[in-house]
Parts: structure tokens; sequence; C-alpha cells
């Protein structure tokens, strides 16, 4: 019985919310959902490491969540609901990055850093390709070294 | 009081004093063999073998002691205070052992000094100069990491009035899954430690050929393998922890650990071109000591908590300090030996544009720049802070537009540079061969484009991407087997080198992992909702009833279990009991999703809250081919693990013994 109590006491003091989206917060409009949680993917759990507010538990990602939800009912558009996060919370808040300033950098780095690696690379393989010959052969000493190899 | 009181604390104080020993074997197996190479004294040289042995032994009977610690529960231990419960399960005692910062590292240097063992081991045949400098080199890191662990992170420091019961490992950590985790992580990030050796050593005597290559093949394969298990792992454990079947997440902690293995996996292919046809030697040997960089740089980004994230269980300044010196050390060093003595190694080999040795370097540059972009995504955050004053994040949305192109692109080219011969080819004879894989792949990706409306791309490229891959594969092996009848070619393609086989089912295994990872992309169903006892509700065609709710007790936690039935077209297809768990020792929740693994789909099921009207919140997940993800990766593994029994590395070993003087460098 004293087990019981206990166990349930346990159970009540340590429930905290596990699952991300909760039920009572989807929307009713499915269209209206999926910007939602097209949304959500992209924000930022401001106190998590490095989780959405789609997958975050932590009632933060959940007030988000629901204030994404207000915005989009309220009938902003993708944009707006992103514009409004960002004049509150920071660019922190985007898990997407912005194209604005240095970042811009981050964004240009993948072509440029291939261009490069393919120009180098090409300049590599062109050289290769007109070097002259190196006598590739073998020798008799290596012929007898490579016999022994094999069937030695 | 009785002498056994004593007894297990005198163990760990064991262990502490070979900790101390190994450090100095180190430095020893650091500086006799490296003078006794550059004097040619062959008495210095000699050392490093026992040195190597003696140091093994050291770290493996220190890293004995802890784990007897963990066992017994010895709570004059810090670390099994902080990390271990006396009703912890005995599986996670021992894995408590690396579960946490000083352990882990522990573990880091014994398998360290356990490749450095086994170079000596099975290095018998390499030239002896050669020898000493990879163990001296090798041994160098010892003293790097052992110094840091006697320093900064003992793991056997006592407290003085010992508890009577331990804080308990973290929850999370307490799952097979991501219990083997780690060594098989750090097998890989030390693994590649032999590649560094062996190139630095390389540099230091000034000479790298194809039997170079042929040494440094296998520890890079076997580097690379363990890192694909590791990171499969820890994988499949996010996918079934933490509660929404995420596989990926892009966490910098991951990215430590993909990085490494995106070099890796070039490495193996640019060494491939040295062995067989000595050209990309200075490239080769600049990326054997990038990717231990990158493994280094995985440490610090893991060990320091620079970079906030999930993992990051040790966040301590001071330690992250240290790393990055060792990090600056190494690489600062290495790469100033690189940039001395490179030029020195003049490629022999000629081909032309179009040519396996071509597709190797189009290889090389993809998985390249793939791990670089990574990592500036990875350190982004902390460079616009540094000098822009920007609070920012990367996430998944970045990676995932920045990485995926080259997948992609690697992808298509991969079956075409398999086939082409060395030295010179015709890309229209490839694609001549690979008709039927192109073809196939079209259709497979047209059909799934024609039967989806309005949904992602990313299902019929994957598909397409994932049939070349692996009916490309199966052209590889076909066209090895020359001409004849199909039951001739078939007995040929059964007598090809292990290392051929390996090279058509680790491509093969990439196929599927890629076709896995965009079926989940594309297709993935998702159902949230309040689920009410008795009532049943439908999932694209599941009919799912939840039978009732109970409360259990754990050996070392409490848990809320569901039971629900999932049935279709009447049947019953699977009884699932997700559960939802409270460890109050380390007052911690965590999600036990119930998943019915399936060939075509996972059905994947976490149970919620409460709730007020009397139900209870139930996300249901339909997950396409995602046990193909993790399918892939072992495959990927089998046929590292089929190169790696090639018989040409057992002929290469004794190929050195006949060898008497080194052939002189080409001169230029």
């Amino acid at each position: 019985m004293l087990k019981r109590l206990i166990l349930t006491v346990m159970l009540v003091l340590f429930t905290l919310p596990l699952a991300a989206v909760e039920p009572e917060e989807v929307l009713s409009d499915p269209v209206l959902e999926s910007r939602a949680r097209e949304l959500s993917k992209g924000l930022r759990c401001l106190v998590c490491r490095n989780e959405s507010i789609d997958e975050s538990n932590a009632d933060l990602a959940r007030d988000l969540r629901i204030l994404v939800r207000e915005r989009l009912v309220a009938g902003d558009s993708d944009e707006e609901v992103i514009a409004y996060l960002v004049d509150r919370y920071g660019e922190y808040v985007l898990l997407n990055p912005t194209t604005k300033g240095a970042n811009l950098l981050l964004w240009i780095a993948a072509p440029l850093a291939l261009f490069l690696a393919l120009a180098g690379a090409l300049y590599y393989v062109i050289r290769r390709s007109r070097a002259p010959t190196v006598d590739q052969t073998l020798s008799d000493g290596e012929k007898a070294r490579l016999d022994q190899i094999l069937n030695g | 009081m009785p002498k056994t009181e004593y007894h297990p604390a005198m163990i760990a104080e064991l262990g502490h004093f070979a900790l101390i020993l190994a450090l100095m074997v180190a430095v020893a197996q650091t500086i006799i063999p490296l003078v006794g190479a550059h004097k040619g004294w062959s008495g210095w040289m000699a050392v490093a073998e026992p040195a190597a042995t003696l140091q093994f032994l050291l770290t493996g009977g220190a890293f004995a002691a802890l784990t007897y610690a963990f066992v017994t529960s010895d709570f004059s231990l810090a670390l099994v205070t902080a990390n271990s419960h006396t009703a912890k399960p005995m599986l996670y005692k021992v894995t408590g052992v690396w579960g946490n910062h000083e352990g882990s590292l522990l573990m880091w240097v014994m398998i360290l000094s356990l490749f450095g063992a086994s170079a000596a081991w099975f290095g018998q045949n390499l030239p002896a100069t050669l020898r000493a400098r990879v163990l001296g080199v090798q041994a160098s890191i010892g003293v790097a990491f052992l110094a840091f662990i006697l320093f900064t992170s003992n793991p056997f420091a006592r407290l003085a009035v010992p508890p009577l019961n331990g804080e308990d490992l973290n929850p999370l950590l307490q799952d097979p899954g991501l219990a083997f985790h780690p060594p098989f992580l750090y097998l890989g990030y030390v693994g590649l430690s032999m590649s560094f050796s062996f190139a630095v050593a390389a540099l230091i005597e000034g000479r790298v050929d194809a039997a170079w290559a042929r040494w440094v093949r296998p520890w890079t394969l076997a580097a690379w393998l363990f890192l694909t298990i590791g990171i499969a792992l820890g994988s499949w454990w996010a996918y079934y922890e933490l509660g929404w079947g995420g596989f990926w997440f892009w966490d910098p902690v991951e990215n430590a650990s993909f990085m490494p293995w995106l070099l890796a996996a070039a490495l193996l292919h640019s060494a491939i071109v040295v062995e067989k046809r000595e050209a990309l030697k200075s490239w080769t040997i600049l990326l054997a000591i990038l990717a231990f960089g990158f493994s280094l740089i995985g440490t610090f980004i893991v060990r320091s908590g620079v970079l906030t994230s999930v993992h990051a269980f040790a966040t301590d300044p001071e330690r992250g300090l240290f790393i990055l010196m060792i990090l600056g050390v190494f690489m600062i060093g290495a790469l100033v030996l690189y940039a001395m003595r490179a030029s020195a190694m003049e490629a022999r080999g000629v081909f032309s544009v179009v040519s396996r040795e071509s597709m190797l370097v189009l290889n090389n540059v993809l998985l390249a720049v793939a791990a670089l972009i990574v990592f500036v995504g990875t350190i982004w955050p902390l460079v616009a802070e540094a000098f822009f004053e920007r609070k920012l994040s990367v996430g998944p949305p970045f990676f995932n537009a920045s990485f995926t192109p080259f997948m992609v692109l690697l992808a298509i080219v991969l079956p075409i540079g398999a086939i082409l011969p060395w030295k010179r080819g015709r890309i229209g004879k490839a694609l001549k061969s690979l008709r039927w894989p192109l073809a196939l792949a079209v259709l497979a990706g047209a059909l799934l484009w024609a039967m989806q409306t309005g949904r992602s791309a990313f299902g019929p490229i994957g598909i397409f991407l994932a049939v070349w891959l692996i009916t490309g594969s199966v052209v590889d092996l076909g066209l090895r087997s020359g001409r004849g009848g199909l039951g001739d070619r078939f007995q040929r393609v059964l007598r090809l080198p292990r290392a051929d086989w390996g090279k058509a089912v680790a491509h093969a295994g990439l196929g599927l992992t890629i076709l896995g990872i965009s079926a989940m992309m594309a297709y993935e169903v998702e159902d949230i909702r309040v689920a009410h006892v008795g009532e049943g509700y439908e999932v694209s065609g599941y009919t799912i009833t939840l039978n009732g709710v109970e409360e259990l007790r754990g050996p070392n936690y409490l848990a809320t279990r569901a039971d629900l039935t999932i049935e279709r077209n009447g049947a019953e297809v699977a009884r699932l009991f997700p559960e939802k768990r409270v460890y109050p020792v380390a007052g911690m929740p965590t999600t036990e999703a119930a998943i019915d693994l399936g060939v075509t789909r996972d059905l994947y099921l976490v149970i919620g809250d409460a709730q007020a009207n009397g139900g209870w919140a139930v996300r249901t997940y339909i997950k396409p081919f995602a046990n193909w993800i993790w399918l892939g990766a072992i495959i990927m593994g089998l046929g590292g693990v089929l190169s790696l029994t090639d018989r040409r590395y057992r002929i290469a070993a004794g190929a050195r013994k006949t060898r008497a003087t080194p052939v002189p460098m080409p001169a230029e």
C-alpha cells in the first residue's frame, strides 16, 4: 500500500511533458497546421540544446508553438510569423540562418569551396595526364620478388 | 578495521599508479625510437615494440581497475559516486565506466595504446626505421592524452567522505544502443591516429610509395569501419529513444563524428590511388593528417562543451583549452613537417582526364568539401559571435540544403567511377555497360514520381540513386567476371578478390542507406491525438486501439506503460507497449517508444501525458523503410570487413622481408 502510494506520488511529481506537439495544440485547419509544423521545424527552442520547437518538450517550446499557431490563425504569412519571432527573440531563434551580412559567407562556402576544389583537381588531373610517362615496367629483381611473393 | 575493507580501494590506487607508469613508458617510447631511427641505432629502435606492448598493458590495467571500482560500487571514488548507483543493472555499471568524461578519456588512451601495440605486433615486416617512427609518433599522442588525464581529469580522484550511494548515470545513457556507441566511435577516432602516425613517419622518412599505402589502408579501413558502426548505433539510439523517430540532427557532436567519417572515406579512396598508381601521394598524406585532426576537433567539441549540444555531459573550459593545445601542437607540427617535405612526394603514375584515378580525385573533392561544409556550419555560430557579434544558430535546414547536393553528386558519379579502367577510359563505354542500371533507376524514380502527388522530390530522387548504386554494384562485379557462359562467369565472380566484393558491397550499402533516408524524409506519416481506452483510431489503414495504461516499477526507474493493439484488415499486426520512464535518482524522464519493425515500414508509437478528459496523448508514426538506413550502414561496414580480410594485405605484410635496402627517393 505504502509502496503504491510512493509510486503514485513519484509519478505525479516527475510528470513532465514528454511528447513534443501535444494533441490540444493541433489546429483544426490541416493546411494551417502543416504550415505551423514546417515553421516549427526551423525555429530553435531557446532554452534547449540544439532542438527545434517542433521536437522539444520544454515549456518555452510549447509556448512558442502556440504563439506560431496564434499568428497563423490571425492571418500572418510564414514570413510575418518569422519576422515576429526574430523581432522578439533575435536571429538566434532561426535554425535556418539568414543570408544577411556575414552569413553570406556561410551560404556561399559550399559552392565556393566546391568550385575551388574542382578547379584544383582539374589542374592536377590535366597536369598528370600530360606528365611524361615514367618507366613503369618491373626490373628483373622486382619480377623475381613478385614471383616469390605470389608463389612463395 | 579488517584488512579486506581496504582491498577495493587499493585496486583503484594501482590503476592510478599504472596510469602514471603508462605516461612514463609513453615518453620513453616517443623519444628513444625516434632518436634511434634518426641515428640508425637499431637497439634504440627496438625499444618501440616492447614499450608499445607495455603501454597497452598499463592503460588496460588502469581501465580494468576503474571497471572494478564501478562494478563493486566503490563510492570513495568521486567518479563512481557521480555516475553510478547500487540499484543500477550490472550492464550499466560497466558501461558507466565510459559514460562520463574521465572514464571515456581513459578508454580513449587505452584504445590508442591498443592500436600502437597492434601496430607493433602486426607490423613485424615494416622496415625498421618506419616502424620505430610510427610507434614513436603514436606514443607522442599517448603522452599528450595521458598527461591530459592525469593533470585535468583523473578518474581515480577520491572523495574524503564516501557517500552511502551514488548519483546514478544519466538515464539517457542507460540503454544498450548508447552504451556501446562511444567505444565504437572511439575505436574509429583513435584508429585514425594510426593513419596520422604513418603519415608523419612517412614525412620524416621522406618517402611514400605503394607499399606505404598498403600498410596505411587497413588501419584507415578499420577506423572507418568502427566509425560507421559507431555513428549507426548512435543514430539508431536517437531513433528509438528520443521519442519522435528522428535519426540525425546535425548536432555539433554528431557532426564531430561525421567529419572524420567523411575524411576517412576520402582517405580510403585516395590511398587506393597511391597503392595502385603511385599518384596523389602528398594529398593522401595531408588527408591522413586532417582526418586525425578532425578526430581531435571532435574530441575537443565533445569534451569542452564549447558548442552547446545535447551530448555535452562534461563542460569545462580548462579541459577544452588543454585539448585545443594538443590539437594545435599536433596539427601545426604535422602541417609544418608536411610543408617542408610534401614536395619530395613525387607522383609517378600518369593517367588521362577520363580514368579511375580522376574519378577517385572527384570522390575526394566531394567528400572533402562536404566535410568542410559540415565543419563551417558547425563552428559558424562561434565565428559569428566572436567576429560579427551576432548570436545565431545553424541548424538542420542549413545542413540539409548545403550537404545533400554533395551526396547526390557523389552517388551519381560513383557507379561510373567504379567501373572506369585505370589510366584511360571512355565515358561512353562505361555508360554503355551501365545502361541497365540507368534504365532501371530512371524507371523506378519515374514510377514513384507518377504515383505521388504534391510530395517532395526526395522520394523519386532517392530511389533513383539507390537503384543506380545497387544495380551499378552488381554490374561492377559482373564486368570483372570476364567473358564466357553464365556459369563460368558466376564461378569467376565468386573467386574475385575480397577487396572487389568489399567495394561492391559497401557501395550497395550506401544505396540502401540513401533509400531509407529519402523514403523516411518523403513519406513519413504522423498522427498526434488523444486516445481513449477501448476506442480505436485509424492511421494509414492501420487500426490502433489503446487497451489500457498501467504503472510499473523497474530496477531504478518508474514507468507508465501503455498497451496498444494494431490491426490491419481485422488481423492483429502487433501489440506494442510504449513507456515513459522517470529515473528518480537522476530526476529525469525518458521516452521509450515501442516500435514494430518491418521490412517496408516501422510502426512507431509514443505514449504522452494523461489528459484532463481521461484519455492519453498518443503519437503514431509510420516510417517507411526506416530500417534500411541502418541496414545500409551495416552492409557498408560488411564491405569494409570484406576488404580488410583481402589476401593482398596479408601478402603485403610479407612483401617487405626481402627488401634489404630502402629504394632511394626518385630524383626530380
